[in-house]
């Protein structure tokens, strides 16, 4: 599209929920995935005469937030009742901030299609509860009522209109996940729903200046989803305005099922949300002290993390940006290059390579793999040291992989120890030169690619056990005469 | 028990205490003669929605057990009713609503929780207001309380119930709330003392909320020694409510015996303009000289925005409700309409049908002035005057210690006469509703009769000076005897 006659304009309205260990205005539990209405007190439940007790916790998970994206944290922020009735809001209100949120005018950058920065205003995040979950799957003609994620606390962090692409707000959003993982405020897990996001998109005549009637779209709980939930959406909206019709500013739902956006619910039957300050809540008052010792809390980011990586461990740009992606995996980098005289670029060549590829066949997080920093360092030291070949290496990862020990008990085990005894080396050499004559002749004629063949063969009588790089040099040796 | 325990019901809290105390007569006793007063005499005033006469009797039993073994709490085995506006554990809160006319709370609120632990015996709950809104008991869905003083007449409202049981002698205190004014006028009119403290003074948790920003819980009772004893108790922050405030609880009974000599005692010159019931204004001036005699001087205070006071409370205590009762939607707990067809004609019948009138045209009220277009007209803009009302005390409090003034404009009204006239109604409590929109504390205290129906001095004081409220209404009981008339019905 971005050839097109048409500029697409997106903002992204992302809640993350906050991993408190009790809820914001409540001390019930926050743990995914109970039996329904089983983690909800009275509170949670808005039973009369109760009242809500904000968790202070959250405050200071939305402060390192707003210090993460260079935001302005406020200094008095008040929560306020958004009104209207459904089943699974118990209130009848949702306490949420409204006119004084406690987060203000951040910013972060992405990279664009040009592979230049682009920065990204955040206009606001501010601390809101969850609702409940209605369930009308086989219920018959009745909906059921789960209020467990009741009082779940979220932070809803509300992006200026920057982005240009669904790629932008895909870079920007995946920002926002690593950053709010590297925080620890949030676990981004999508599938769960504590991270997802709703997408205001809009198109207008490139050039123009007044923005085109948006749409917002709701549930787009994948990263892979939003893509195509924008990209159906802008065509759709392209399409109607060149077919001499209007976009309507209403709320679609996307359907990944046949993936499409379809109409919510229209401006005119919109709510009339009478927020007004929630009289049960005092103002929030943050000072300029505690905002300092948050800021003393802020492990490092993602940006400054990736450019240490370059500069520190001389790691490609591109490479440092896979591996800071996530701060589990930056951590298990930094503790297998501390514990290994490997070059760092090797260490960083098999996590995106082995390791990722074992931690996605098994479906792990890199917390849960199976081959620890130490024991991936001490492997990668005895392929520094010519213990063992690269690609003997693979057959030791997965040893170790399948619990069979440290790399040093899996090559004593197994026997992988690199052949590097010259003389050792030559005996075999000669062995094979004297059982393909034909072989040696036509090399000797000027066949050099058959080097590779006489190759194979020494690592095949030697079970790949021999230093490649000096069959190689025997081998140009013994059949150069 | 001996023959003078028929007199029980005349003693106040405190001397039930050093009866008790004395071992005249054990908790037992008392509990049941009140009890048999409540079945033979709330018939003629409906005062009670609750009697929980088992539930009494044990708890009086353990109390006795409790002083035998020296355990008992500072209110062991003294007799209380709580307005139906607390949650009681087991015990049916209904708030005065057929919407919660079926509600078991499955938990004490914390007024309910202090006082129990007290040793408190809660003799049933009293009738009230339908969610404490309305200024003469008339909206209770358990239809309206009567007058000890003249059962043509109300109470006052909205803690009618409380009122009346106290008044009639059924119970020598009970709890309140006070939005406006609906502790402190029922004690005016039933001839009682009432008492709202600063807010933030008393937990609101479990008290189920009306007007979030404005209610209060308080007490009434007969003398303003036995206010300080049961304030002494309720008080205290609690980490439950955001909005009640860690400040230490001063021995509110200590305080009572300082003179009121050199008080200075603020008349505000708007009290007295028209609306005012001519002989009531007199009763009044006359319970100020009292205070004169005892030392207090009086100086003139200038509140100038009173007048807006009654118009600001009708705008910010209905948008407040509004969104307090969203959640009596049928759905978990409280009336549900039968056979609903779909979800919306759940919500409108469920609620059409428990809710009274007043409530609804609360509702509707506060609905309106927060919807999107008018919220800066009239929510906003009423905020901005509650801040003006609350500098104009602020302002009268760096001259004065307490301010006089009277806590109604009339006695007693007859039930009907204005229930169909809300702004009427509502001008009732112009006297009251200021120290709730300041959060201040207020006091009510009997000083006379006008046609023999009771009359009540209204005292209000800066913030957290309960102590001086108590003070200053005690000393004038110990120099009148206004709180020891009885109405001839209840002798």
């Amino acid at each position: 599209m971005t050839g097109s006659a048409w500029e697409v304009v997106i903002g992204l309205e992302i809640h993350a929920q906050l991993a408190t260990r009790s809820k914001i205005f409540s001390g019930a539990s926050t743990a995914y995935g109970a039996e329904p209405n089983t983690q909800a007190c009275l509170v949670d439940l808005g039973y009369p005469g109760v009242l809500p007790v904000l968790n202070e916790e959250v405050v200071r998970m939305a402060a390192m937030f707003g210090l993460a994206v260079n935001a302005a944290v406020a200094p008095r922020s008040v929560f306020a009742r958004k009104n209207y009735f459904y089943p699974d809001l118990p209130k009848g209100y949702q306490i949420s901030q409204y006119e004084l949120p406690i987060v203000e005018h951040g910013e972060l950058y992405i990279e664009d299609a040009d592979g230049n920065e682009k920065r990204i205003g955040i206009t606001r995040a501010h601390l809101e509860e969850d609702a409940g979950k209605s369930i009308h799957e086989g219920l018959d003609k009745s909906s059921g009522i789960d209020l467990n994620r009741t009082g779940t606390p979220l932070l809803e962090i509300v992006s200026e209109p920057d982005m240009r692409s669904a790629k932008e707000a895909i870079a920007y959003m995946r920002k926002i996940h690593t950053i709010v993982r590297y925080l620890g405020i949030s676990d981004g897990n999508m599938q769960e729903g504590s991270f997802r996001c709703d997408a205001n998109v809009s198109v207008r005549p490139r050039g123009q200046e007044e923005f085109g009637t948006r749409a917002e779209l709701k549930n787009l709980n994948s990263f892979r989803f939003i893509e195509k939930a924008i990209n159906f959406e802008v065509e759709r909206q392209i399409e109607l305005i060149e077919e001499g019709r209007e976009v309507v500013q209403e709320t679609r739902l996307y359907d990944s099922d046949r993936d499409e956006t379809r109409p919510m619910r229209s401006k005119e039957e919109a709510n009339d949300y009478r927020y007004f300050p929630d009289p049960d809540l005092l103002p929030v008052e943050i000072s300029a002290e505690y905002i300092e010792s948050v800021r003393q809390q802020l492990p490092e980011l993602p940006d400054a993390k990736k450019q240490r990586f370059v500069a520190e461990y001389g790691l490609r740009d591109e490479d440092a940006g896979i591996l800071t992606a996530s701060r589990a995996v930056a951590d298990y980098f930094e503790d297998a290059a501390a514990a290994t005289e490997a070059p760092a670029q090797l260490v960083a060549n098999w996590i995106m390579g082995e390791l990722s590829g074992a931690l996605n066949r098994e479906g792990l997080e890199i917390g849960d793999s199976k081959v620890s920093a130490a024991e991936l360092a001490g492997m990668l030291s005895r392929i520094h040291d010519s213990t063992i070949s690269g690609k003997i290496a693979k057959q030791v990862f997965e040893a170790i992989w399948g619990g069979e020990g440290t790399a040093d008990a899996v090559i004593e085990a197994k026997g992988l120890k690199q052949i590097t005894d010259s003389s050792a080396i030559e005996a075999v050499v000669d062995k094979v030169i004297a059982a393909n004559p034909s072989q040696a002749a036509d090399y000797r004629a000027g066949k050099d690619k058959l080097i590779g063949y006489f190759v194979g063969q020494v690592m095949k009588e030697t079970r790949g056990q021999a230093n490649p790089a000096q069959v190689n040099q025997i081998l140009k040796d013994k059949l150069g005469n | 028990m001996s023959d003078n325990h028929q007199e029980l019901h005349a003693r106040s809290l405190t001397e039930l205490a050093a009866g008790l105390d004395g071992g005249e007569f054990t908790s037992v006793e008392l509990t049941q003669s009140l009890l048999e007063r409540i079945a033979r005499l709330d018939g003629q005033l409906n005062a009670f929605i609750t009697v929980t006469a088992d539930e009494a009797l044990a708890a009086a039993e353990r109390a006795d057990e409790a002083r035998a073994a020296g355990t008992g709490g500072v209110l062991n085995g003294l007799p209380i009713v709580h307005k139906d506006i607390f949650c009681t554990s087991g015990v049916k809160t209904t708030c005065g609503s057929r919407m919660l006319d079926n509600f078991v709370s499955p938990y004490d609120a914390t007024v309910v929780e202090k006082l129990d632990a007290a040793g408190a015996i809660f003799l049933g709950k009293s009738n009230m207001d339908e969610f404490a809104m309305g200024s003469s008991n008339e909206t209770s869905y358990f239809g309206p309380v009567n007058n000890p003083w003249n059962a043509e007449c109300s109470p006052g409202g909205s803690s009618g119930g409380s009122a009346a049981a106290v008044a009639a002698r059924l119970a020598p205190a009970a709890t309140g709330t006070d939005t406006g004014g609906s502790i402190r006028q029922p004690a005016a009119l039933t001839g009682t003392v009432g008492i709202k403290p600063t807010y933030g003074r008393v937990s609101r948790y479990g008290m189920i909320a009306f007007a979030s920003s404005l209610d209060q819980a308080g007490v009434i009772t007969r003398t303003a020694e036995d206010a300080a004893r049961m304030l002494g108790v309720m008080a205290g922050f609690d980490a439950r409510d955001s909005t009640s405030i860690d400040h230490p609880v001063p021995d509110y009974v200590a305080g009572l015996s300082k003179s009121v000599k050199g008080l200075r005692v603020g008349v505000v010159r708007q009290h007295f303009d028209e609306g005012l019931d001519e002989q009531c204004g007199v009763r009044v001036h006359e319970a100020i000289a009292v205070l004169e005699s005892l030392g207090a001087t009086t100086v003139e205070v200038d509140l100038p925005n009173l007048d807006l006071s009654v118009p600001t409370y009708y705008v910010v205590a209905p948008a407040e409700c509004s969104s307090n009762l969203s959640r009596f939607d049928g759905v978990r707990f409280g009336h549900r309409a039968e056979n609903a067809e779909d979800l919306m004609d759940l919500y409108c019948r469920s609620r059409g049908e428990g809710f009274g009138d007043e409530v609804k045209r609360r509702i509707m009220t506060g609905t309106y002035v927060l919807s999107a277009g008018y919220y800066d007209a009239y929510y906003l803009k009423a905020q901005q005057v509650r801040h003006l009302i609350a500098d104009d005390f602020k302002k009268a409090f760096s001259d004065v210690d307490v301010i006089a003034g009277p806590t109604s404009p009339t006695p007693a009204f007859r039930l009907g006469d204005k229930i169909d006239d809300p702004i009427t109604m509502y001008l009732n409590d112009i006297y009251t509703i200021g120290a709730n929109l300041a959060g201040l504390p207020g006091m009510s205290v009997p000083c006379g009769f006008v046609d023999d129906l009771p009359v009540g001095l209204h005292l209000v004081a800066a913030h957290f000076d309960e102590e001086t409220l108590l003070q200053c209404t005690h000393q004038y009981q110990q120099h009148t005897d206004w709180h020891l008339a009885c109405p001839e019905a209840f002798k």
